[in-house]
């Protein structure tokens, strides 16, 4: 049990702490659940669903915005108090036209067969006739897709692929807000659908149960209120939930890689390095490492959470500065984004070119464009460039890109590759 | 007809309750397991596993289903496929305990039964198709991406919702 709360902040690495038997265990109980609340609410019954498309029974709307909306207020009430890690929970990828294409067959499959995917396996379960009729032809229609799609549409449905788009991107919305204004819109909905259920149905419903309707519609919108004035954690914020066990593995240089570990792992096929350079752009136009990219330290929030969790597990995070310090802030970011195989080059840009310049005129006295070591060497400010460069030249320099292989380098490996599998979709 | 339909089948439960268990239960999923709900994945998974012991070339051959199944891969070991089978035995257990276990046809009343499963087995088959080509049906797509909020999701909420309103009128004989 201490094990599970040490865990937290969710999503849990349950087959790190279960095995793989565990986790799904829990993904057993939780379609159980999911199933016996689709049955209760009477989405087996296929005319029940069908009456939705009618207006005399509203029941699928009901429960679908209800359900999402609580959900809703729930994960993000969970994520401002720190209690699960939006930016590692799945948010399915948006696919616009495949997406808007596949959900308007559906809706005709819908009116047509009277369920939803999920539905239908409920009513199977329940032996109602037509949800079994219904399941064979769901599965003819998912064999086909698979048997075609590579053939006919495939372009088309790997199109507009806007990533992991939210609606705060889209509204450019703290998602507190949008949480708020989205309950109050379903609220106004589930009105007017209960309005218009009664006039399609000659009769006056909306009054029923009325008390318990208005204490559910007031408890949600508390919650969405203080969803919203309480705002998702900042990245400070974030930071400082791990920054005890953090700080310390930067304090113990645990995190500071020496430059040669770092060539070893450029070379290395089998680990994806991404090189992040974070220094002002006129040094990085004098010099950079090859391949590394320029960020500002404004912009790794965001690229983090879109970019850099939907690398694959074999991804090698380096920051670099010139010296550490905003090398630094770059990890601490990157660690509070929850962003796992990240490091510090030891001693930034100077330290690789103190370990390697000289080498490199050593091994190719030829090289003529070399760097030399600035004069103001040790009037430079801390995190400044300690080498002056004939040209700006960016990573055309041979120090940029070494080719040591002759040479042993001695180093205290440091690099511990966490395979940690992002959550994945149905 | 079993025996458990004899008894009174019992209401169902008020949607909006019903709504905040399934919300709970789908921010349990997020909480735990870090992804949503899904139905319509794993049965494509249980079909591609027959499909892997009937035609494991054919398999191999085709590059949407390898990652699935290619070479040793086992289309059944995967989480979702046990929240599918739980799907079942859930809407079993509330079917048992609320005496709604019973071999009827649900239908509109100008059609006949089997008018009723033909278009149940066609309209499977526009769900199935259409389900994978929006990557998630109204649970692993609707539901899930719309709680979190992904732009992709509500507008396939909104197509869904268009499509079906559609052609309703269309077919109200089927239902009407």
């Amino acid at each position: 049990m201490e094990q599970l709360f040490a865990a937290f902040p969710g999503p849990l690495p349950l087959t790190q702490l279960y095995g793989k038997a565990g986790f799904y265990l829990i993904s057993l109980l939780i379609g159980i659940a999911f199933g016996y609340t689709l049955e209760i609410g009477g989405f087996g019954k296929s005319t029940k669903l069908a009456a939705q498309f009618y207006f005399t029974d509203m029941t699928v709307f009901k429960v679908m915005f209800s359900g999402i909306i609580v959900a809703m207020v729930l994960v993000f009430g969970a994520s401002a108090l720190g209690w699960l890690d939006y930016s590692r929970v799945f948010v399915n990828p948006t696919y616009l036209w495949p997406g808007v294409v596949g959900g308007l067959i559906m809706g005709v499959g819908f009116v047509v067969g009277g369920f939803c995917p999920g539905t239908s396996l409920v009513a199977l379960a329940t032996f109602k006739k037509d949800g079994i009729a219904f399941v064979l032809g769901l599965s003819v229609g998912i064999f086909l897709f698979g048997e075609n799609i590579d053939a006919l549409f495939s372009r088309f449905w790997n199109s507009s692929n806007l990533g992991r788009l939210t609606l705060m991107d889209l509204f450019q919305l703290p998602a507190g807000v949008l949480v708020f204004f989205i309950v109050m819109m379903a609220l106004a909905l589930f009105w007017l659908v209960e309005y218009v259920e009664d006039q399609v149905n000659g009769r006056q419903d909306r009054s029923k149960q009325l008390k318990g309707k208005l204490v559910g519609a007031a408890a949600i919108s508390l919650v969405a209120l203080f969803v919203m004035m309480k705002g998702q954690p900042t990245v400070a914020d974030k930071w400082q939930l791990i920054a005890d066990g953090e700080q310390k593995r930067l304090d113990q240089r645990d995190v500071q890689i020496a430059p040669a570990e770092m060539l070893e792992f450029i070379e290395n096929d089998l680990v994806r390095t991404r090189l992040i350079d974070v220094r002002e752009e006129s040094d990085f136009n004098l010099f950079h490492i090859i391949d590394a990219e320029r960020i500002e330290l404004a912009q790794l929030p965001r690229l983090a959470e879109k970019e850099y969790l939907q690398e694959p597990a074999n991804t090698l995070f380096i920051v670099m500065s010139n010296d550490e310090s905003a090398a630094t802030e770059a990890w601490k970011i990157l660690r509070a984004q929850s962003i796992e195989n990240v490091y510090i080059l030891e001693n930034g840009i100077n330290g690789w070119l103190d370990t390697f310049s000289e080498l490199i005129i050593e091994s190719d006295p030829l090289s003529g464009d070399l760097p030399v070591p600035s004069k103001r060497l040790t009037s430079v400010e801390d995190d400044g460039l300690r080498y002056v460069f004939p040209a700006a030249l960016g990573s055309n320099y041979s120090v940029s890109d070494p080719d040591l292989h002759e040479y042993e380098f001695e180093f205290t490996p440091k690099v511990k590759m966490k395979v940690k599998k992002a959550a994945g979709g149905g | 007809m079993i025996s458990t339909h004899s008894k009174m089948e019992k209401p169902y439960t008020n949607p909006y309750l019903t709504g905040a268990i399934l919300g709970l239960v789908l921010f349990m999923a997020f909480l735990l397991t870090g992804s949503g709900l899904g139905a319509s994945g794993p049965l494509n998974r249980v079909l591609v596993y027959i499909e892997d012991i009937i035609a494991p070339q054919h398999i191999n051959n085709t590059p949407y289903l390898i990652p699935m199944a290619g070479g040793d891969t086992n289309p059944l070991d995967n989480a979702f496929v046990f929240l599918t089978l739980g799907i079942l035995i859930g809407g079993f257990l509330s079917g048992l305990f609320n005496h709604r276990l019973s071999f009827i046809t649900n239908k509109g009343p100008r059609i006949t039964e089997k008018t009723r499963w033909s278009m149940a087995f066609l309209g499977g088959i526009l769900m199935g198709y259409g389900a994978r080509f929006a990557r998630g049906c109204t649970s692993g797509q609707g539901l899930s991406g719309g709680a979190v909020l992904s732009v992709g999701s509500w507008v396939f909420l909104l197509a869904v919702f268009a499509g079906a309103y559609g052609v309703a009128h269309l077919l109200r004989r089927l239902w009407t």
